[in-house]
């Protein structure tokens, strides 16, 4: 899941002349990781204290003076490096006041852009692709550049990057020509060029933004197109060295965001993690348009995890393909008229924090109809066709199915049309129906008291297209109405039912199904609190039934598909132990029962803690066989004692 | 005890060949091994397995199958020959061409009146056995297609042959086939191949069992020639058969390197009387062809192509797990084939067909222990002495101080005088040899290589006078009465004074060389004297059997020193006791008059003979312990017998006069990267 917080504007912007115009140039960081270096898109740097939401230092250039490129911060000597009129790069320090006086260098060439990172010496990147280490251009500022992207074939640096791996530096960008679109990987000591062609979109547009960050020694390459697919594309670090010419950049849609009518103006996106992508300036999917949103979405699962309206309109410039910064933790937005940070947070993106936690692996496999996505396949980094069509389906699929019956007909009538459509239409529209024709029939009997079709949910339920978030109030409405088999059903068959309607079930029913439920630990403790402590012991006391009866014959069980696993009781234990301890300690009846879990914790513990030794034994074993290859002959000496 | 230079040998390429055939004696107990390159060794299986006697092998024989007659061995093979061995002289005592072409294989009736062999003319020939020879008595009816394998009823009346795709049953006093037995062929490919009957077993109850080329084990009856049971055990060939003595159990080698037993027994409790051959256990102690098997009273041998003899007991025949219920694999032989030249340096490494002489290399440098000396000078191979004849090297010698060496086959003996100085050598070979010395089982310098004795035949040793510019017969050492089996071990006194010769009857004499007669006979120990040396101040002498047993014997007061007889009374620890291998080498410490150095496969151990002996509740391999306790406490752990196995695959350890130690080692890794690669095996997910 992942998590906008409430926001707060760093600073106010000056309108520019036109409104697509964004007011900023660049935030960097510097050596304070709460300090923000906000470069305006005029004449201006100005250092911000992040969470006192102060101005700390100010500085500008002359008037007529104009600063080409964002200030960065060198972090090898602590200070601020920018370039004014495209070839005069100037360096100076906090405590230097004035930029005029500060130390400045005109170079042979126009710089594109004086790129820093921690751990690497800053970089300038010439407009013509040329890239020097920022020390040795100023030893020698008026040293030749030399041209990689030629002049006459019109090609024009649009966005560049650097990363800084363990003992790798590189600088990334990308340029168009001619409406193609080219990334260059650039390889600092040794010095090697790589140049890769994108895929050109059906529509012909450029994309709207890049981000890139390095992961398992791979570079990813996020980037947004106006009609809304996210692709990746992903470098490796030890790179094909020595390939000459232009290599095609094979690329995987990650996201296609609904856009709505027409297509994204200015957009932009960019990877928070690896499952997760912030999006800012494009509509959200169910509000109206004519709204910017930041959006973060999940690209595992296809799933919108949070989501935040920008009032006023999010300042682009097309060209830029910069609007919005990612630093420690905060997203940083120019937006009307002012600069926000908004920080959030993305926990680890797995299947089971996705999904909730220990899902049964037969269950899982069992589920990958049309409405979750398949899961290997995501998981494995195929395509992810199944929520594309989802996505695409809901939109332009209209279905065909009536409802006139569903809003009037008798229970019985309704389990029959329900039944006729089951059987009848496809997988692809199936989804779309089943998840209108639930909601349908619950809002009907959340409207009318006497109308409740169990058969026929139980039948939309079966047919696996439904999840919980599809129809919210499915579940609740069954335990209202104490259907325990259409709760089972959708206990078993859902794989996102909210913690708390998890506990909500628990109090009333205690099963098999409610503990394979997925959950997220941290989620599910608070409403576990809300159990009483005789609720607490009885299931407790269950717990541990099932606990030894499994422990008995632990080498014969086999896998039954509805029986939670050993570590799914153990967990769920855990759970309620963490949630109730203060409260069990008090009640003398749950003293046998704390005594006994007590007991097999230790035995536990003491089986772990005899494994941990014998691991440790096994890995000294491993250490001491001879990793000396051994030669024809050799002068040893050996001591007896 | 102290630190100790290493000189860490691994550059002697020793290959043993492939086992090609074997016959047990179940009335003496040895079994007869012939390998791929024409040797034959004798393993006395009532003395630890103990490799009691070797036959060199020549290059135009080669062993396809043996026979004992009684005490006497027998030998067929494709140059159509029949061999007898002179196991007194360990040489071939009379070749016999058969005149059918190359011979099969050789069997001989229960009674030892008769041979049979099968020859590749489609002939069966019986021989005679007389006294001192072979003759031939008769064909059976000639048969289109070799005869590769025979078995002979107990009974004497018959004799089944294995063929190409057939089974032949003879009726012996009339010479016809009775009975003919068709094999099937394989399946899918190999249907165009004929099958090979590699081997067959006729039982008293008229039951042949078969082994062929398309992977089955089949029974039949031999009465009316009806297949009984066909075992379809591998995808490769059943080479080998061997049936126990009471004929309740077949063991089949194949090309995969298994053994496979079938036993003779009911399926149920109830039907006792229905009893059939059942396919039981499966033993893989081999990675290649088992083309030689025999399964004994209580053990299974095996041995192939991957070289090495396996003696696999079977555990429901011991009660309690001892000595011999271990199984048992014998790489290496029994004996040295490396001399070390202990003043100048210098290793002699014998092979069958020629000898290396290697210079050690040095190192000027000092370490801690544990470290490796940087090499100021390599080793180097000064010389590269290839046999003359066809007669494989029984035997060979370094003088110590690198100026003689010698070697024998069954045929002749050469001796070289060798001339280093600085990088050059030179080699020159002595021209005229006394008549008396024409071949020689042991030989050894003496310690100032003065002279060379030679162990001839009858247990006699030939004295030979060495000097600068000939050699000179001197003297035969010759045991008035006592056994004639042939001498394995000699060694020297350091002072000249006193030889000692062990045979393979146990029986170890001491010579006064001075005076050319007998000083003494060690009293005779029941097992077989694998290493012995004279230590060169005390003069007492340790001798090492093969059950592992030590004794120290004082040659001058003809009596166990004080020290063997207190070790005799508390007992080897039984960690020495359980080892495997034997100890084939003992030598000593010029420097430290207490210590002995001796080692086995597996290890070396310096013997202190100053500190006190280990009592069963000892830890016996200490030295972890002794590394890991502190100086102070220390003596009180420590015991006569230093062991270190960092060293492992020994060929050969050494003390050399500068007091560091020679390890030839031969990674069994090195010979098994040498063979030829498995039978391909489908393993999962390949």
């Amino acid at each position: 899941m992942a998590t906008l917080f409430e926001g707060f504007t760093l600073c106010g912007l000056v309108q520019t002349q036109s409104a697509s115009d964004s007011a900023i140039q660049g935030i960097e960081l510097d050596g304070d990781s709460d300090h923000a270096v906000v470069t305006d898109s005029t004449r201006a740097v100005t250092l911000y204290k992040v969470s006192d939401q102060k101005p700390l230092g100010s500085w500008t250039v002359k008037q007529g003076q104009l600063l080409t490129c964002p200030a960065v911060f060198n972090f090898q000597t602590n200070e601020y490096v920018v370039v004014s009129d495209n070839k005069v790069i100037r360096v100076w320090k906090e405590e230097d006041l004035h930029l005029d006086k500060a130390f400045k260098a005109t170079v042979s060439a126009d710089v594109w852009r004086v790129h820093s990172a921690p751990g690497g010496e800053p970089v300038v990147l010439f407009q013509r692709g040329a890239v020097r280490l920022l020390d040795s251009l100023l030893s020698a500022p008026q040293q030749p550049i030399e041209d990689i992207l030629s002049e006459e074939e019109k090609e024009v640096i649009r966005w560049s990057t650097n990363i800084v791996a363990e003992k790798q530096h590189f600088v990334l960008f990308t340029t168009e020509q001619k409406g193609e679109h080219f990334l260059y990987v650039q390889r600092l000591n040794p010095n090697t060029l790589q140049k890769y062609r994108l895929e050109r979109e059906d529509s012909r547009a450029p994309p709207l933004s890049f981000s890139a960050s390095l992961r398992d020694k791979h570079i990813n390459l996020l980037y947004l197109y106006p009609n809304g697919c996210v692709y990746q594309s992903v470098v490796a670090v030890q790179g094909p060295v020595g390939l000459e010419g232009v290599q095609a950049l094979p690329r995987s849609l990650r996201l296609r965001l609904p856009v709505g009518e027409g297509e994204l103006g200015a957009a932009s996106a960019v990877a928070l993690d690896e499952a997760h992508v912030a999006v800012v300036g494009m509509p959200h999917p169910s509000a109206r348009t004519g709204k910017d949103f930041l959006c973060i979405w999940n690209t595992n699962f296809q799933t919108l995890q949070a989501d935040k309206e920008m009032v006023g309109r999010i300042c682009g410039q097309v060209g830029i393909l910069r609007i919005v910064w990612c630093y420690l933790g905060k997203l940083f937005v120019p937006h009307g008229k002012a600069l926000s940070v908004i920080p959030y947070e993305c926990q680890k993106s797995s299947l089971a924090s996705a999904l909730g936690k220990l899902r049964h692996p037969g269950i899982a496999v069992s589920k990958s109809s049309v409405a979750i996505p398949s899961w290997n396949t995501l998981l494995h980094g195929d395509q992810p066709q199944g929520p594309t069509k989802i996505v695409d389906s809901r939109k332009s699929v209209l279905t065909v199915v009536h409802l006139q019956p569903f809003q009037t007909g008798p229970v019985e009538e309704v389990r029959r049309e329900v039944e006729a459509l089951v059987s009848r239409g496809d997988a692809q529209d199936l989804q779309l129906s089943v998840g209108r024709l639930a909601c349908q029939l619950v809002a009907r009997s959340q409207v009318e008291t006497a109308f409740y079709a169990p058969g026929a949910l139980a039948r939309l339920v079966k047919t696996q297209c439904l999840c919980h978030s599809m129809c919210p109030d499915l579940l609740l409405l069954a335990l209202e109405h104490k259907d325990y088999f259409l709760c089972q059903l959708c206990l078993q068959l859902f794989p996102d039912i909210p913690e708390v309607v998890t506990c909500a079930c628990l109090k009333t029913f205690i099963g098999n199904e409610v503990l394979q439920t997925p959950y997220s630990d941290n989620l599910l403790v608070p409403h576990l609190k809300d159990l009483n402590a005789p609720q607490v012991i009885l299931f407790l006391q269950y717990l541990q039934f099932i606990y030894l009866k499994y422990s008995q014959d632990v080498y014969t069980q086999t896998p039954v598909l509805r029986s939670p696993t050993m570590t799914q009781i153990i967990d769920w234990v855990c759970l309620l132990l963490d949630a109730h301890f203060t409260v069990l300690v008090m009640a003398p009846d749950a003293k046998g029962l704390l005594s006994n879990l007590q007991s097999f914790v230790k035995s536990q513990v003491k089986l772990f803690s005899e494994l941990g030794k014998i691991e440790g034994s096994l890995q000294e074993l491993h250490k001491m066989k001879p990793s000396k290859d051994i030669s024809q002959y050799s002068i040893e000496v050996i001591e007896l004692f | 005890m102290g630190e100790f230079k290493v000189h860490r040998v691994r550059f002697f390429d020793y290959m043993p060949t492939a086992i090609r055939a074997m016959a047990f004696n179940a009335h003496t107990e040895r079994l007869a091994l012939a390998r791929m390159d024409g040797s034959v060794e004798i393993f006395n299986f009532t003395d630890h397995y103990f490799q009691e006697k070797v036959i060199p092998g020549k290059d135009s024989r080669s062993t396809e199958s043996l026979c004992w007659v009684g005490g006497r061995l027998f030998s067929a093979g494709l140059n159509g020959e029949i061999t007898e061995y002179d196991l007194e002289n360990l040489r071939p005592k009379y070749s016999l061409e058969a005149y059918g072409g190359p011979i099969w294989t050789i069997i001989s009736n229960t009674q030892g009146t008769q041979l049979a062999i099968g020859c590749e003319d489609g002939t069966v020939k019986l021989f005679e056995v007389l006294e001192e020879h072979i003759q031939f008595e008769r064909n059976l009816d000639r048969q289109k297609g070799r005869i590769i394998s025979l078995s002979w009823h107990p009974s004497g009346t018959h004799i089944a042959a294995g063929m190409m795709d057939m089974i032949r049953v003879f009726d012996v006093p009339t010479g016809h086939a009775v009975q003919r037995l068709l094999v099937d062929r394989g399946f899918g490919g190999s249907k165009s191949q004929e099958t090979v009957v590699w081997s067959v077993a006729f039982l008293s109850d008229h039951t042949v069992v078969s082994g062929d080329s398309a992977g089955k084990v089949q029974v039949w009856d031999g009465h009316t020639g009806t297949l009984v049971k066909t075992h379809l055990v591998t995808k490769w060939d059943v080479l080998a058969l061997s049936v126990s003595k009471d004929e309740s159990s077949v063991v089949a080698g194949t090309s995969e390197g298994t053994v496979i037993q079938f036993q003779f027994i009911a399926p149920t409790l109830h039907q006792q009387q229905d009893k059939e051959w059942v396919r039981t256990r499966t033993f893989k102690n081999h990675t290649h062809d088992v083309r030689a098997l025999a399964e004994i009273e209580t053990a299974i041998v095996s041995g192939g192509m991957d070289t090495h003899l396996v003696v696999r007991p079977l555990l429901e025949k011991f009660d309690e797990k001892s000595h011999a219920s271990g199984l048992r694999k014998i790489h290496f032989p029994h004996r040295n084939l490396v001399s070390c030249a202990k003043k100048a340096g210098l290793l002699l490494f014998q092979f069958p067909g020629q000898l290396e002489l290697w210079r050690l290399g040095d190192s000027d440098g000092h370490g801690k222990p544990g470290d490796r000396l940087p090499l100021k000078r390599k080793p180097e191979k000064l010389l590269l002495l290839k046999r003359k004849g066809e007669d494989h090297i029984c035997c060979s010698a370094l003088s110590s101080c690198g100026g003689w060496l010698a070697y024998s086959t069954v045929s002749c003996v050469r001796i070289y005088r060798l001339q280093t100085d600085n990088n050059n050598i030179s080699i020159t070979k002595v021209s005229k040899l006394p008549k008396a010395l024409r071949s020689a089982h042991q030989l050894c310098f003496s310690s100032d290589s003065s002279k060379m004795f030679a162990a001839s035949s009858q247990s006699s040793v030939l004295v030979i006078a060495l000097t600068q510019s000939e050699c000179k017969y001197v003297h035969t050492l010759k045991p008035k009465s006592g056994s004639r089996q042939p001498i394995h071990l000699m060694t020297t006194s350091v002072d000249g004074k006193w030889l000692a010769a062990a045979n393979s009857d146990c029986e170890i004499r001491v010579y006064n060389l001075q005076k050319l007669k007998l000083h003494c006979i060690v009293p005779v120990y029941g097992s077989c004297p694998s290493a012995m040396g004279i230590h060169p101040t005390t003069n007492n002498m340790t001798v090492v059997h093969a059950d592992q047993q030590l004794f120290e014997y004082s040659i001058v007061e003809k009596q166990y020193t004080d020290w063997s007889r207190k070790l005799q009374k508390q007992g080897l620890h039984n960690v020495w006791l359980d080892r495997d291998t034997p100890v084939t080498h003992v030598t000593f410490n010029p420097k430290n008059p207490n210590q002995v150095v001796l080692h086995d496969m597996h290890m070396f151990c310096i013997i202190d003979q100053s500190l006190p002996l280990p009592d069963q509740k000892t830890q016996f391999y200490n030295q972890m312990t002794l590394r890991s306790l502190s100086e102070q406490e220390r003596p009180s752990h420590l015991h006569a017998f230093k062991i270190c196995k960092t060293f492992q695959d020994l060929l050969c350890v050494s003390l050399l006069d500068d007091q560091s130690l020679v390890v030839v080692e031969r990674p069994l890794l090195a010979i098994t990267s040498q063979l030829p690669a498995p039978v391909r095996q489908k393993k999962f997910a390949t």
